[in-house]
């Protein structure tokens, strides 16, 4: 079974990376706020006449992208 | 600090959503129609609409035409607002697109031509392959694009679930598609019999987790909260289950292999993870379900809510279920049944066609700038579907219930009491409500098509849609919104260069190297086991055209009842020459790989049996659901590329001697004169030259080089 070996070695180097992608995502600071991206996404439309979604708009004139730090 | 105007992309978008419409329709209709053939074998009315060459083409069409560009769709769509930017190149956008719906007619084309590499969801031919990297390296450097030049720091969950789909896809389809070219058309795969299962249930297990469910939750966590107009449940346990959920699922391959003869420890890691993956696949079931907390009278009004609280419920089933059918103890019984289609139809009619339906019904009438045509129409979409999903899915949970149970009882003086075929007549009416509720969902899906219509007609297009965003004040964003030059942008970063180098560079590698380094070794054989001759090879060939892998498995598990009804359970070792190996994973019809086991004649048939058989199934064997071949009689034997295929064998391992491949023709015709022999003693005059001869040769091969049990002594 050798091709085991290379199965192994493609999902433990795929695990790695994702590893490493993750240390990143925790030093970058992507992790500090797990509370407003949830909320943002809600606000990102622009206005469009006559639809529901028109009552969630007009956050582009806050600046809803600035992070805090 | 500065506010910058820039606009979404909504052509792509658009251009993959009727792209995702036009092969959906397409690709349920071929589901449709091979559905029928299972009842009906007479709509097998073509060599290139049998049922065994557009079997795969309903699985390509709707896993990678139907919800590849839903995907895409959604991607594209969410994508640009998530980050606050437009896609990284219109020009690579586009590219993307046709490059996907030529293969897509690609495909369309060479399967029912019977151009085929037999592994399943893996079905075409080299070219093909190589074109699906470069469109994924195409979206690749799109998606990234857009990330690096994004105005918004946080990297939303869903892009998270995007990136991984991106990233395994390409590992998975890269490995698994090594393949050596014997022509333009013609491949063997460079692993080999159980060696080539494993990777091939690496790469299907797979490619059921990272292109039907990651892409899927990606767009379930922007869509779902636009939809019900609430932010995620929790967006914590989103990050949790997102990551827990990627490092499990590539382990979890293995548990399409149970009771073969993979080795046992690699069985059992398959049982473990895939019971593991119901802790993060359920944390997103339930966060997208309670996404709805406080807000589930719209439910009551809503169709696209419908459609994705179905769709979240049938997810949540089929991750249930699949690791249920990992347990040995239910995969013993379900294992080669109808249960496991049942399975993948919840997830996929349910799961991907249903969420896939509330995107479409949610993001088109925003596209136009409009509101949705009906929402009644779409109402009787949602009722019309799930029905159709409950008259799919019930009949054949019994239908594979009963085949799992006939074939395994034993009468009271110890033999088994069904043969094969009266658990094919057991089950025929359950595929007739199959199909009906087969029917009954693409009904809803033509319903869909018109409202959708109808919407577009009402509404006008925006296609550059305009939005507004600060600016990231890193440096490396500086770039951002002005259209550089693309190469510029590579050039100015060393690191970046280096990776999409270094990504280039080890696919090219691993192509060469890989095949060279593992493929060297054989797994130990079993003495007495022959390679293929040249006439066996040929119909071996043909066996892989037709696609019988799709209905005959060649695996016999060991268990009383199946070697009881097939012969001698199958060993590692008899595999070894199997380029491609040709296991199958449903037994639509019985299990082959005993078929030239005379001795034990156990389900050995006889030169003349099996061409009437191939000429009329219903003939020799009543009631039978099997295709007839009659051009396999007709044609002469295409000996063109037998020289190649001896050589590229060699390459891979087989021990042909050297200089064989000239010897070949001469020993295929007189292997030939042989079977014909046979069957002129029965009054059946056929040529030598033609196919039914390399069929029957190689349906002898099977099981024929195996010594009875008892003497067989494997070394591992």
């Amino acid at each position: 079974m050798n091709i085991i070996p290379l199965l192994i070695l493609c999902s433990l180097s795929l695990g790695l990376l994702f590893l490493m992608v993750f240390i990143w995502w925790v030093k970058s600071g992507q992790g500090e706020d797990l509370v407003t991206p949830g909320m943002r996404v809600l606000f990102d439309d622009a206005p469009i006449a006559g639809t529901e979604s028109s009552t969630s708009n007009n956050t582009h004139t806050e600046p809803s992208t600035e992070s805090k730090n | 600090m500065n506010k910058e105007t820039f606009y979404y992309d909504n052509r792509i978008v658009r251009a993959f959503a009727w792209a995702t419409l036009l092969w959906g329709v397409v690709g349920m209709l071929v589901g449709l129609i091979v559905s029928m053939q299972l009842f009906l074998p007479e709509l097998n009315l073509t060599s290139w609409l049998s049922f065994g060459r557009i079997r795969p083409l309903h699985t390509n069409a709707v896993i990678f035409a139907f919800v590849g560009n839903a995907i895409f769709t959604g991607v594209y769509y969410s994508l640009q607002r998530l980050l606050k930017a437009r896609m990284f190149s219109d020009a690579l956008s586009n590219a993307h697109f046709w490059m996907w719906q030529l293969i897509i007619v690609a495909a369309a084309i060479t399967l029912p031509l019977g151009i085929s590499t037999s592994k399943e969801y893996a079905e075409l031919e080299w070219p093909i392959d190589i074109a699906i990297t470069l469109t994924w390296v195409v979206f690749g450097i799109n998606m990234f694009g857009t990330i690096i030049k994004r105005r918004e720091k946080h990297i939303y969950v869903g892009i998270w679930f995007y990136i991984a789909t991106w990233v395994t896809v390409a590992m998975l389809h890269i490995v698994n598609s090594f393949e050596l070219p014997v022509s333009f058309l013609k491949s063997y795969s460079v692993f080999s019999g159980v060696q080539d299962a494993l990777v091939q249930w690496w790469y299907g297990h797979n490619a059921v987790a990272f292109f039907l469910t990651t892409p899927f939750l990606g767009m379930m966590y922007y869509f779902m909260p636009k939809m019900a107009n609430r932010p995620v449940y929790s967006y914590k346990l989103s990050i949790l289950h997102f990551w827990s959920l990627i490092f499990i699922y590539i382990w979890a391959g293995p548990h399409h292999l149970l009771y073969s003869s993979l080795p046992d420890w690699a069985q059992m890691l398959g049982v473990i993870f895939s019971v593991m993956l119901i802790a993060p696949s359920w944390g997103g079931m339930i966060n997208g379900l309670l996404t709805l907390r406080g807000a589930w009278d719209k439910v009551r009004e809503d169709a696209i809510l419908k459609f994705m609280v179905v769709g979240l419920v049938a997810y949540g089933m089929a991750t249930f279920e699949g690791p249920l059918l990992s347990l040995k103890t239910f995969n013993a019984m379900a294992h080669f049944t109808d249960w496991v289609v049942a399975h993948v139809h919840v997830g996929g009619l349910g799961w991907n066609g249903f969420v896939t339906f509330a995107i479409l019904y949610w993001m088109i009438p925003r596209m136009w700038g409009t509101k949705l045509y009906s929402q009644r129409m779409a109402n009787q979409h949602f009722w019309i579907g799930t029905l159709g999903i409950l008259f799919y899915a019930v009949p054949m949970y019994f239908s594979g219930f009963s085949q799992g149970f006939m074939w395994k009882e034993f009468d009271a003086s110890g033999n088994l009491k069904y043969n094969f075929l009266e658990t094919v007549e057991r089950i025929k009416f359950l595929y007739m409500l199959r199909s009906f509720g087969g029917l009954l969902y693409l009904s809803g899906v033509f319903l869909m098509v018109y409202n959708l219509v109808k919407t577009v007609k009402q509404g006008s297009f925006i296609a550059n849609e305009q939005a507004e965003a600060y600016a990231l004040d890193k440096a490396h964003d500086a770039h951002a919104g002005k259209p550089a030059y693309w190469h510029k942008w590579i050039e100015t970063r060393p690191m970046t260069m280096l990776l999409f180098s270094l990504i280039m560079v080890s696919i090219g590698g691993m192509v060469q190297l890989v095949p060279m380094i593992f493929v060297k070794e054989q797994v130990k054989t079993i003495s007495s086991i022959k390679p293929y001759s040249p006439l066996e090879l040929e119909g071996r060939d043909l066996y892989i055209r037709e696609g019988c892998n799709n209905c005959h498995s060649q695996l016999v598990r060991p268990f009383r009842s199946e070697t009881e009804r097939y012969g001698e359970y199958s060993k590692s070792g008899e595999y070894v020459y199997d380029h491609p190996f040709l296991w199958g994973s449903k037994r639509t019809g019985p299990d082959l790989v005993r078929g030239g086991d005379k001795a034990a004649n156990k389900v050995y048939k006889n030169a003349t049996w099996h061409y009437m058989h191939m000429l009329n199934p219903r003939e020799t064997s009543p009631g039978s659901i099997m295709p007839a071949y009659p051009w396999l009689i007709d044609n002469s034997l295409d000996m063109s590329l037998l020289e190649g295929k001896i050589k590229a064998m060699r390459t891979l391992g087989v021990p042909y001697e050297k200089g064989y491949e000239k010897e070949a023709k001469a020993d295929l015709m007189k292997q030939a004169e042989g079977i014909v022999a046979e069957l002129k003693k029965d009054g059946y005059k056929v040529e030598p030259d033609k196919e039914i001869v390399a069929m029957i040769a190689y349906l002898h091969k099977l099981g024929r080089d195996l010594k009875p049990a008892g003497e067989v002594a494997e070394s591992k």
